[in-house]
């Protein structure tokens, strides 16, 4: 397989917004098989997802939303697929962008693609919690990446190939976007953000309250140094 | 401090047994009632030897000897709770792994047995 792609979505209780989200990216991409990770739903998510014309991986309990995204970078990985790019299933990603993600993933040689809402225009932060954990983050990892990446909670992501491999092994469970770019950096890779439109959840509201944002921030913060001090060579 | 002695040593043996009962009806496997079987018997040794604890107290700098023990008590806690902490996430780790390798296996042969209905079914 050389350039093969693979669209990941992870889905937890999305009946309502996941058969969309397949339907729009099988358009947009053509052909390209779209693998739904149900992260153990209460709902009937698999089978939107398998009604919409997705494969499915049904993971037998809850892992989190890292465990969740990992099962499907290794499902990936042992299929030989090139790059993979992840949709989140609520709707929010618009898979218009999948097109130019995979084109930027395959012409400018980093290992990881990022759909930033921030980069190249002026999107506001949906909440303020939301915005001073983003602007801290961008702070933090400055000195860490060696570059500003304005959006490094975005879970619109691409990888190719040597990046599935990493994350095949080792992929933070809790919370992953921000550690999985000091896990990449640990490996001297690369990543690029390009532009890409957020829209409002399709269903549901969002779980990130004002007392998880907190956790969420010292939990990141903690897994980032974790991951700096980390030897390579550990089992996860 | 007598009576702190008497009440740490009911503990200690209330520990054990509870322990010990909970092996018995396989709600602890036994690898991992012996910290806890150990933490009991130091406890239940320091609050009856009072030499044994003054001896400590002095060698820990403390002049008030149930205080040497409480805190001797609580170290042991840690250490007991450290190993699990260790001992938990390693289980979490196994855990999401095997969950991960299941599914994928589930996949694979779902994918398999549907490539081989297909020909028949055409």
């Amino acid at each position: 397989m050389n350039d093969s792609l693979l669209i990941l979505i992870p889905a937890y209780n999305e009946e309502g917004a996941v058969g969309s989200v397949v339907r729009e990216v099988q358009r947009e991409v053509p052909g390209t098989p779209v693998l739904v990770i149900d992260d153990c739903s209460g709902d009937a998510t698999v089978q939107a997802a398998r009604d919409a014309g997705a494969q499915v991986l049904c993971l037998p309990t809850h892992l989190g939303l890292g465990g969740c995204v990992q099962a499907g970078y290794k499902l990936a990985y042992e299929l030989g697929y090139d790059y993979v790019i992840r949709v989140d299933g609520d709707g929010q990603h618009d898979p218009r962008d999948v097109p130019r993600a995979f084109q930027a993933l395959k012409s400018s040689g980093v290992e990881m693609v990022i759909g930033s809402r921030y980069v190249d225009k002026k999107q506001e932060f949906t909440s303020f919690s939301r915005g001073f954990g983003i602007v801290l983050f961008r702070l933090i990892l400055r000195p860490i990446l060696g570059k500003w990446v304005m959006d490094p909670t975005s879970g619109f992501v691409g990888v190719n190939r040597d990046a599935l491999a990493v994350f095949s092994k080792s992929f933070p469970l809790e919370y992953p976007e921000i550690e999985a770019l000091v896990v990449l950096k640990r490996k001297a890779f690369h990543f690029e953000e390009i532009p890409c439109n957020v829209r409002p959840r399709q269903t549901g509201r969002s779980s990130i309250t004002a007392v998880k944002s907190v956790y969420y921030i010292m939990h990141v913060l903690l897994g980032v140094f974790i991951n700096i001090l980390k030897y390579e060579g550990r089992r996860r | 401090m007598e009576q702190l002695l008497n009440a740490m040593a009911i503990f200690s043996i209330g520990l054990f047994v509870i322990v010990l009962f909970s092996v018995r009806r396989a709600h602890i496997r036994v690898e991992y009632s012996v910290s806890w079987l150990i933490a009991a018997a130091t406890l239940f040794v320091l609050s009856r030897s009072s030499a044994l604890l003054e001896w400590l107290s002095q060698r820990v700098g403390i002049t008030y000897p149930p205080l040497a023990l409480l805190l001797i008590a609580s170290g042991v806690f840690l250490v007991v709770f450290y190993r699990f902490s260790i001992r938990i996430s390693d289980l979490k780790d196994a855990n999401i792994a095997l969950a991960q390798r299941l599914a994928i296996l589930e996949y694979q042969l779902h994918a398999t047995h549907e490539s081989k209905q297909t020909p028949s079914q055409g």
